[in-house]
């Protein structure tokens, strides 16, 4: 039994800084874009015009339409190819799995956008397989671009998340299960459809949330691949940022619109899988297996071929970084000149990237630690309204924050618009949760009896957390750290809104090359972010000591 | 420096529901004291009460003359042992051991001494310099007992401490448990839900339920005069028997226990209130072992229904006249075990056995009450 007294000691304080923190950077942006959306700047009245502008006219219902289609087509095909593959790898021994599992997780740790413009390269109207094929065969290879691009682009960029969730999931079921059912009479099909798949459900819609979300805020492929095909997300930067009527309240209204939408999805989705959630945890683990004849040569076709897609987009963008280049194109042999021409034209945005990722790390490795142990060791209203806090950034796609915060601290007193400084609050803001989930977790497997026992020695408070406390978090600190890491890197759609040239970073050096058509140098920079990705990746597995991320 | 802990009117609360209302006690210095119930008794909240992670919602606990409520936990000079021993599981064995002493202003030189003082207590110090992960859990435990005892505590609390070992180890650690409290007599107080365990290891011991103290005594006085019937049932195994006293003389009862079988008991005393009817109604716990098999067909009438042998002793499950089914324990014999079927008599060894009011609430039997 756990006392429930309230305790006004030094994490009352703590708590309440942090409270103020996401008050003023989190809901105070979020308020403002609310106000923004049903107030006329000019006239001093509140309506609900933009809206009623938004639902009237179809350009606008297009562009939802398409975010929605984009999105659950994206969801469902990243589910339907991420479960077989992922029961694959659990069942049957693949050769070389290890090295698959950590490609696979490589091939979605890159920005999509990067994926996006490497496909135009090789499918594009002019990409190399396009023409390879319609020169050898005479065939006129289908168009990548608009939905088609995009679905392509983001499945295989989520795939991946899905497969990790599936395969955690796999790992934690009992081999017994599945020999209890076939001891029933069940085989095959029938045993995946009665048994396989009612048990990686609660995984299913855990991960495929995490996708919605994800396709739904990515705004980086729509604009490099979709051409006309306008989703929400282009809409959104495109009234915002578009020098010839640009409509800050419109733009507040369309993010008001996909923020409720999201919501609503989000909890949805809650509600749904709390009726189906369990727990489970396996005894005999299943185990994979050497297979024999024809599935096993199908099972490492299907495995190897689907990393090599996955992975193309990347090496064929390392492969060009080293071709050489007469402006928009490649032309034979090659040379180091686009590196050359990175580092010595755009060199700052690395050191750009580097500054502003450590400096967002610090502080979210600080606050991570803070929030993970008032969230799971303190627990009352204060610490519970932090918790939902916490998950905003899940529910607001970056773009929307971006605009948010810009809209709030354009003008005195909080004049941040431009600076490193609101970079920085942007990049704490949504890459925080990746460190507080890991954090918490393992402090959810301390038992509170060893904080007890530091203090039933003498210890103070701040003794036994330092002491005691914070070294046995220590790993999941920095697993979860590595993530957020990863994802500062590689984050584009709120830097692209909130840049300046001073505050330029590596992604949005690479998306205004691409938009440029420097396609060397912009394969030049993606090249350097792969290698420090995968070097972080690297690192973060050795660490953690597993095979998979959870993101 | 050992303390005397007196407890008064203590209340805890969780919001609106009382956990434990009004309780009272005293455990003395040097002293083994237990509290013993099942699960949800409220043991382990006082407990934790005692050792200041739970709030005191009324009443007052004493340390000596000192009133402890208000006292941080780690100024209470408490030794505490958990139940998941709560190693810390980044500091070696000697980590973990001169944690609390590292609290407390000594030299490394007196750390390091005091350390291996306690060491040798326990019998682990080769693995002094192990990490938590290479230690068994029977050397876990010892490690935990040493890092409670080394700061020189005035009070041991224990809260379930053998409930993660298994059966043999279990035995094992509470006989070292009690060799090392009485080596340091340190007043120690201790938490199980198990009865065995309680007795083996307790100078007395509370007998708890709802957050109320039914029993307290030695574990002598508890099996063998337990205050009610709840007692008798949690304590050992026994069979509770109705039946009726009436007066008899020279103060005397007569005692029924159905199909004509009869005891004069003399040691039987009621209280006033009750004293006024000539016949009572009463319940009667008698302990498997407390039943013996007459031969000359005189007592109870009973028919067997399954015997089971266990070595020294047999146990047999017999169906009475009036269809309630007792388990009764003989000493094995060299003849045959009694078939089912097997029709047998039955007395009680009267001395032993005790007679409850109709409630269960109050034992009639002299030496019950103090």
């Amino acid at each position: 039994m756990r006392d429930t007294r309230k305790r006004f000691d030094v994490w009352t304080n703590i708590s309440l800084l942090i409270f103020v923190f996401y008050i003023l950077f989190l809901a105070l942006p979020l308020f403002t874009m609310l106000f923004k959306s049903v107030y006329n700047g000019t006239t001093g009245d509140f309506s609900l015009a933009y809206f009623t502008k938004f639902f009237s006219k179809p350009y606008y219902l297009n562009a939802l339409f398409n975010s929605v289609k984009v999105t659950v087509s994206v969801t469902l095909l990243a589910a339907i190819i991420a479960t077989p593959l992922a029961y694959i790898m659990a069942t049957v021994k693949i050769k070389g799995s290890s090295a698959i599992r950590v490609l696979i997780l490589i091939s979605s740790m890159s920005a999509p956008f990067i994926g996006a413009y490497s496909w135009i390269l090789l499918l594009g109207r002019s990409g190399v397989i396009t023409k390879f094929v319609s020169s050898t065969f005479g065939i006129q290879m289908p168009d990548i671009y608009g939905f088609t691009g995009i679905l392509v682009v983001l499945t295989l960029q989520m795939v991946p998340l899905i497969f990790m969730y599936v395969s955690g999931a796999l790992k934690n079921m009992d081999q017994s299960l599945m020999e209890a059912a076939e001891s029933m009479g069940y085989k095959g099909l029938s045993k995946m459809r009665k048994v396989l798949l009612p048990l990686i459900t609660p995984t299913l819609l855990a991960g495929g949330l995490l996708v919605f979300m994800r396709a739904l805020a990515d705004f980086g492929t729509p604009m490099l691949i979709g051409e006309g095909y306008k989703t929400v997300p282009v809409l959104i930067f495109n009234e915002f940022i578009s020098e010839v009527g640009g409509d800050d309240g419109f733009a507040a209204a369309i993010s008001v619109i996909v923020v409720l939408f999201a919501t609503t999805i989000f909890l949805l989705q809650k509600f749904v899988a709390n009726r189906k959630s369990f727990t489970m945890s396996a005894l005999h683990p299943i185990e994979a297996k050497k297979k024999k004849g024809f599935g096993n040569i199908a099972a490492h076709a299907v495995i190897y071929l689907y990393t090599l897609i996955a992975l193309l987009p990347q090496l064929y963008v390392i492969y060009t970084s080293f071709l050489k280049s007469n402006g928009r194109v490649f032309v034979k042999g090659f040379s180091l000149r686009s590196y050359q021409d990175a580092f010595s034209n755009i060199g700052g945005v690395i050191l750009n990237t580097f500054f502003l990722a450590i400096v967002s790390l610090i502080v979210i490795i600080l606050l991570a630690i803070l929030i993970a142990y008032v969230t799971v060791r303190r627990k009352n209203a204060l610490t519970n309204t932090l918790d939902i806090f916490t998950m905003f950034p899940y529910i607001v796609p970056g773009s929307i924050l971006g605009i948010a915060l810009l809209i709030t601290f354009n003008n005195k007193p909080l004049a941040l618009s431009g600076t490193a400084v609101i970079m920085i609050i942007s990049f704490v803001i949504r890459r925080l949760p990746y460190t507080i989930r890991s954090s918490a977790a393992i402090l959810h497997q301390i038992n509170d009896g060893i904080e007890e026992a530091a203090i039933s020695l003498g210890a103070s408070q701040m003794k036994t957390f330092f002491k005691i406390t914070l070294p046995m978090m220590l790993a999941g600190v920095v697993s979860g750290a590595i993530l957020s890491w990863i994802t500062i890197i590689t984050e584009l759609s709120t830097s692209i809104i909130l840049y300046t040239g001073k505050t330029k970073t590596v992604t949005v050096a690479i998306y205004t090359e691409v938009v440029r058509g420097n396609y060397g140098v912009a394969a030049a920079l993606s090249t350097i972010l792969t290698v420090i990705t995968v070097v972080s990746l690297l690192v973060f597995l050795k660490l953690s000591g597993q095979k998979e991320v959870s993101m | 420096m050992s303390v005397t802990i007196t407890i008064q009117d203590l209340v805890k609360k969780y919001g609106d529901t009382t956990v434990i209302p009004e309780l009272s006690l005293e455990i003395k210095q040097g002293e083994f004291f237990t509290l013993l119930g099942p699960s949800g008794c409220g043991k382990t909240t006082l407990l934790r009460m005692i050792a200041g992670f739970n709030s005191i919602e009324g009443g007052t606990i004493h340390f000596n003359e000192r009133v402890i409520n208000q006292v941080e936990p780690g100024k209470r000079n408490i030794g505490m042992v958990f139940q998941s021993y709560a190693i810390f599981p980044h500091l070696t064995v000697k980590g973990n051991i001169a944690f609390g002493l590292e609290n407390r202003k000594l030299s490394k030189a007196e750390i390091n001494a005091k350390v291996d003082d306690i060491l040798k207590v326990v019998q682990i110090e080769p693995y002094k310099d192990r990490m938590p992960k290479n230690l068994s859990g029977g050397q876990q435990q010892r490690v935990a007992l040493a890092r409670a005892i080394v700061i020189r505590p005035d009070v041991l609390l224990m809260d379930e401490p053998l409930s993660n070992l298994d059966a043999k180890l279990r035995v094992d650690m509470r006989n070292a448990i009690k060799d090392i409290q009485r080596e340091v007599g340190i007043t120690t107080v201790y938490v199980t839900h198990d009865q065995e365990e309680a007795m083996a290891v307790s100078d007395r011991i509370a007998v708890m339920k709802s957050g109320v103290i039914q029993h307290l005594g030695t574990p002598q006085e508890i099996y063998q005069r337990p205050a009610n019937v709840f007692v008798a049932t949690f304590i050992g195994r026994t069979n509770i028997l109705a039946g009726s006293i009436t007066k008899a003389a020279g103060g005397s009862y007569a005692l029924q226990l159905g199909s004509g079988y009869a005891e004069e008991l003399s040691n039987i005393e009621v209280p006033r209130a009750d004293a006024a009817a000539n016949t009572l109604n009463v319940q009667i716990s008698v302990r498997p072992e407390e039943f013996i098999l007459t031969e000359d067909q005189t007592g109870m009438k009973a028919t067997i229904v399954h015997s089971v042998f266990l070595g020294q002793n047999t146990h047999y499950f017999v169906d009475l006249a009036s269809g309630q089914r007792v388990e009764i324990t003989q000493e094995s014999k060299a003849s045959q075990i009694l078939e089912p079927g097997q029709v047998i008599y039955l007395k009680v060894k009267k001395e032993k056995i005790n007679v409850y009011d109709a409630a269960g609430d109050l034992n009639y039997t002299r030496g019950a009450r103090l």
